[in-house]
C-alpha cells in the first residue's frame, strides 16, 4: 500500500525501572520522505528506533512498520529495511569487508557495484580488523553494509558522528541519491544543520515526548525571524515593545535589531517602512533557534 | 604513579562483590576441609591409612600432589587442598588483572583516565595493588581460618602464604599477559594456559615422581612449602620473585608501548568476505574458532600426558605387591588400577569440557553487552537462531574438544602398550561419554541468558559447585543425594563397567529442555545494553 506510512507511532511509552524513556510519543513517516528526528542525547531516539526494529517492546502505545508490527514481523520486515546504530561496535577479528558483506547477507543480500562505489566514496580500507579501526571509521562501516542493501526504508541513529567534513559532505550526496530513488529515510540526529539540509519533515523530541513535527518550512513560519535594520529616526521605543510578537528589542543609535513571529512580520514591517528604512537585514530563523527555543532552560 | 591511589579504590569499588566472593569461597573452602578431615578420621591411625592409600595411588597425586605428612590433620588437609585453593587464587589474580589492565584499555577506557592527571603505570599498578591486597587477605583468613581449629600457627601461616604466593606470582603473569597482547580475551587465555601448563608439570612430576618437573611450576612450590610437615620457608621466596620479576618486565613493556596496542601486532584480513560467512551459525563458528582450536590442542596435549602416565600407573602396582594382591582379589590388575587412573583423567576433561561448555555459551551475552548483537538482530536473523548459533557451537565444541582430548590420551596410552587403535577407540569412547554432562551447563547457562542476563555468573558457580562435589564428595563422605546433584555423577565410566544410556539420554532431554526454556525467554525480552 503506498498510501501506508512507513511509520505510524501513537502514545509510544517505553520505562527503564523508574526512568521514562518514551512517554506517549507520536511519529509519523510517509513512504519516500527523509524524515528528520532531532533531539538531545537521552532524548529517546535510540529507544525509538530500538523498538521499531523489535529489540525492546513498548510498554504501551501503538507501532507499525511498513505495515507491520515491529516485535511480531521482526524478521520479515527487516529484510525490508537497513539500520545504522548509533554506537558501532564490530567484530574485533573480522575485517571491515567482511563485516559489511556478512551484515549485508543476513539481510538478505547487497549489490557488489554499490558496494564498490561507496567503498570508494567513503574512502575506507575493508582489509583493517574490526578492532584497528577508529570510531569514523567503524561508523563507515556500518553506513557502507546499510547502504548497499536494496532496501525501502533506512533507519539511521546518528549516522555522521565521528565522520569528518568530508565523509560528512559524502554522506549527504549519499542521502540525496537515496531520496531520488523513491527510499524512506529516518534519520535520528542532534545535528541542525544536516537535518536541515537533508530532510523533507521534521519531528523534534524531548523527554520521550514529540514536541514539534511538521515540515521545514512550516517549523519556520511557527518560529521567528531576526530583524536587523537602519532607521532615519526611531520610532517611540514604546510603539514597538507594545507590538505584539517582538522579542529582544535593542537599539544602539540609528540601529534597531529585534525578533518577530513571523505571522505578525507584516506590522512590523509596515511600521519600519514610516521610518525611513536605511538598511535592512532579514534573517529566517534557523533550524537551530527553534531547538534552543525548545530546549533552553527558561531564564 | 600519581593517581594510583585513586585508581585502586575506583577498582576496589567495581568489584566490591567479586572479589569478597573469591575470597569468601577460597577460604571457607579450606577451613571446612579441615574440619571436615579432623571429623572423618579423628585418629591418627586411620589417618595414616589413608596417607598410605594416597601414596600408592598416582591417580590421585595427579591432580593432588603428594602427601608429605598424613599423620596429622593439618597435613592432610594441606594435601587435599593446597593445589585446589592455588589454582583458585591463580585463576582469581589473572581475572581480577586483566578485568583492570587490559579490558579497560580495549574498552578505551584507559583512554579516558590516560587523558587524566594519572601516571603511566597507574593502571597496571592500581590492578597488581587489588590483586596482591585480595591475595594477602586470602593467605591471613586461611591462617586464622585454620590456626583457630586448633591446628599449629607456623603450618597455618605456611599454608595461607603458600596460597597467596601462588596467587601473587599468577599477578604477575596475567600483567605480562597483558602487555604482548591487544585483547583482553587473548591475555586472559595467555594466563590461563601458563596456569594449564603449571598444573601439568606439576600433575606429570608428582604422578611419575620426577621432582625437577615439579618444581618447575608454582603450584609445585605451594606444595613444597610443606605446611603442617616441617614448613621450607625459603620456597615462599620464589613466589615473591617470580611475582615481582614478571610486574618488573611488564612495567618496562608498558613504558615503551602504545595505549591500545600489544607486542604482537595485529594483521589485516580479507577485503571480501568468503562465500562460507553467510549465516547465524557461520558468524558463531568464526568468532569462536579461534578459541575452539586452542582448547582442542589443549586437550590433545593433556590427553597424551595422561596417556602416557597411565602405563607407569601400573607399574607402580607391579612394585606395590600388596596393592597388587588386594586388586586381584576384586578381579582386577594392573591394567585395571590403569583403567582407574585413565577414567578419573576423563572425568577431569569433562569438568574442564564444562567450563569451555559456559564460555562458549556465554559467548551470547558478551555479544549483546558489547551492542555487537543488535546490527546482526536487526537483519533477517530471528532471535532463536541467533541463540542457537552459539549454543551450537558450545554443544559442537565441547563434543570436539573432549574428543580430541579421548583420541590422545587413547593413542599414548595405546603406542606404549602397543594396541593404539584399540585404546584409541577405548579412550575416545570414555571421553565422550562425558559429553551429555558437560552439555548441561551449557544449558545451564543458556538458560540463565535468556531468563536472567545479569546473573549469568551463577553458570559459573554451577560448574564450580559440580566439581567441588566431584572432588571432595567422596572425601567429605557426602550424602548421595547432594553429590547426585551433579550431573557428572551420573556419567558412566565405560573403562571399568558396564555403560547405561540411561543417564546419557535423561541429561541430553535435561539441556534440551534447559535450552529450548532459555531461548524463550531470550526471545521475549528486550536486548541489554541499552
Amino acid at each position: 500500500m503506498a498510501s501506508s506510512p512507513a511509520v505510524l507511532i501513537s502514545g509510544l511509552t517505553k520505562r527503564y525501572g523508574k526512568v521514562r524513556a518514551l512517554d506517549g510519543l507520536d511519529l509519523t513517516v510517509r513512504t519516500g520522505e527523509v524524515h528528520g528526528f532531532l533531539g538531545p542525547n537521552g532524548s529517546g531516539k535510540t529507544t525509538t528506533l530500538r523498538i521499531l526494529l523489535g529489540l525492546l517492546r513498548a510498554d504501551a502505545g501503538h507501532a507499525e512498520l511498513l505495515g507491520g508490527d515491529p516485535w511480531r514481523d521482526a524478521v520479515e520486515l527487516h529484510r525490508r529495511l537497513a539500520y545504522v546504530p548509533g554506537d558501532v561496535v564490530l567484530w574485533p577479528t573480522l575485517s571491515g569487508g567482511e563485516a559489511i558483506d556478512l551484515l549485508g547477507r543476513l539481510r538478505g543480500g547487497l549489490d557488489p557495484r554499490r558496494r564498490a562505489a561507496l567503498l570508494d566514496r567513503f574512502d575506507l580500507d575493508p582489509t583493517r580488523k574490526g578492532r584497528a579501526y577508529s570510531k569514523g571509521n567503524r561508523q563507515k562501516v556500518a553506513l557502507i553494509a546499510a547502504l548497499s542493501s536494496d532496501v525501502e526504508l533506512l533507519l539511521l541513529d546518528e549516522p555522521t558522528s565521528g565522520l569528518d567534513p568530508l565523509m560528512e559532505a559524502a554522506f549527504r550526496l549519499t542521502i540525496a541519491e537515496e531520496r531520488a530513488k523513491g527510499r524512506t529515510v529516518l534519520l535520528s540526529s542532534h545535528l541542525l544543520s544536516e537535518v536541515e539540509a537533508l530532510c523533507d519533515q521534521v519531528t523534534i523530541i524531548r523527554d520521550g515526548r514529540a514536541v514539534e513535527t511538521g515540515t521545514l518550512a512550516r517549523l519556520r513560519h511557527l518560529t521567528r525571524t531576526s530583524i536587523t535594520a537602519e532607521l532615519d529616526r526611531i520610532p517611540g521605543g514604546r510603539v514597538l515593545e507594545g507590538l505584539t510578537g517582538v522579542h529582544d528589542l535593542a537599539i544602539d543609535g540609528a540601529r534597531i535589531s529585534f525578533q518577530i513571529d513571523t505571522d505578525q512580520l507584516q506590522n512590523v514591517l509596515r511600521l519600519l517602512t514610516d521610518a525611513g528604512v536605511r538598511d535592512l537585514t532579514c534573517r529566517p530563523a534557523t533550524l537551530e533557534e527553534l531547538f534552543l527555543r525548545h530546549y533552553q532552560v527558561a531564564p | 604513579m600519581t593517581g594510583t591511589l585513586t585508581l585502586l579504590r575506583l577498582a576496589l569499588h567495581r568489584d566490591r562483590a567479586l572479589l569478597p566472593a573469591w575470597i569468601a569461597v577460597i577460604t571457607v573452602l579450606i577451613a571446612a576441609s579441615a574440619s571436615a578431615i579432623a571429623e572423618l578420621y579423628p585418629q591418627a591411625a586411620e589417618r595414616i591409612a589413608l596417607g598410605v592409600t594416597i601414596g600408592s595411588t598416582p591417580a590421585l597425586q595427579a591432580l593432588t600432589g603428594p602427601v608429605f605428612d598424613s599423620t596429622s590433620v593439618g597435613g592432610l588437609t594441606a594435601w587435599r587442598t593446597t593445589t585446589m585453593a592455588a589454582v583458585l587464587a591463580a585463576l582469581m589474580s589473572i581475572l581480577v588483572v586483566t578485568r583492570h589492565t587490559r579490558a579497560e584499555e580495549e574498552a578505551g577506557r584507559s583512554e579516558l583516565i590516560g587523558a587524566c592527571p594519572v601516571g603511566h603505570q597507574a593502571i597496571p599498578a592500581s590492578a597488581v595493588l587489588v590483586a596482591a591486597g585480595a591475595n594477602l587477605l586470602i593467605g591471613t583468613l586461611i591462617t586464622i581460618g585454620l590456626a583457630g581449629q586448633g591446628l599449629p600457627v607456623a603450618g597455618a601461616l605456611a599454608f595461607g602464604l603458600a596460597v597467596a604466593g601462588t596467587g601473587w606470582a599468577f599477578t604477575g603473569v596475567a600483567v605480562f599477559a597483558g602487555q604482548l597482547t591487544a585483547h583482553a580475551r587473548t591475555a586472559n587465555a595467555i594466563a590461563v594456559a601458563t596456569l594449564g601448563a603449571a598444573f601439568l608439570l606439576r600433575a606429570l612430576g608428582d604422578a611419575a615422581r620426577i621432582e625437577p618437573l615439579s618444581w618447575l611450576s608454582p603450584l609445585g612450590w605451594a606444595q613444597r612449602v610443606r605446611a603442617f610437615a616441617g614448613e621450607r620457608w625459603w620456597v615462599l621466596v620464589l613466589f615473591a620473585v617470580t611475582g615481582l620479576a614478571l610486574v618488573g618486565a611488564a612495567a618496562l613493556l608498558s613504558g615503551r608501548r602504545d595505549l591500545g596496542t600489544g607486542l604482537l601486532a595485529p594483521r589485516s584480513g580479507p577485503r571480501e568476505a568468503a562465500a562460507s560467512l553467510a549465516g547465524p551459525f557461520a558468524l558463531g563458528l568464526r568468532l569462536q574458532r579461534g578459541s575452539l582450536v586452542g582448547w582442542s590442542v589443549a586437550f590433545a596435549i593433556v590427553g597424551s600426558l595422561f596417556g602416557v602416565l597411565a602405563r607407569s600407573v601400573g607399574d607402580l602396582v607391579r612394585d606395590n605387591p600388596r596393592l597388587a594382591e588386594l586388586l586381584s582379589l576384586i578381579g582386577g590388575g594392573p591394567s585395571m588400577l590403569t583403567d582407574t587412573f585413565l577414567a578419573a583423567e576423563m572425568g577431569l576433561l569433562g569438568l574442564v569440557a564444562g567450563g569451555y561448555a559456559v564460555q562458549a555459551t556465554l559467548r551470547l551475552q558478551g555479544e549483546e553487552s558489547a551492542l555487537r548483537a543488535e546490527p546482526v538482530l536487526a537483519t533477517a536473523v530471528p532471535r532463536r537462531r541467533w541463540a542457537a548459533s552459539h549454543l551450537a557451537v558450545a554443544l559442537a565444541g565441547s563434543a570436539t574438544i573432549l574428543a580430541a582430548g579421548g583420541l590422545a590420551a587413547g593413542l599414548a596410552h595405546g603406542l606404549r602398550i602397543g594396541e593404539p587403535v584399540k585404546q584409541a577407540g577405548r579412550l575416545l569412547g570414555a571421553a565422550l561419554v562425558q559429553v551429555p554432562a558437560t552439555w548441561t551447563l551449557a544449558g545451564i547457562a543458556i538458560l540463565l541468558f535468556g531468563l536472567a542476563p545479569r546473573l549469568t555468573a551463577l553458570a559459573w558457580a554451577a560448574l564450580l559447585t559440580f566439581a567441588l562435589l566431584a572432588q571432595l564428595g567422596e572425601l567429605l563422605r557426602l550424602d548421595d543425594r547432594i553429590r547426585n546433584l551433579s550431573p557428572f555423577a551420573h556419567v558412566p565410566q565405560p573403562l571399568t563397567g558396564p555403560v547405561d544410556a540411561g543417564p546419557l539420554l535423561w541429561l541430553c532431554a535435561l539441556t534440551a529442555t534447559l535450552a529450548l526454556t532459555g531461548i524463550a525467554a531470550f526471545q521475549r525480552r528486550d536486548l541489554q545494553g541499552s
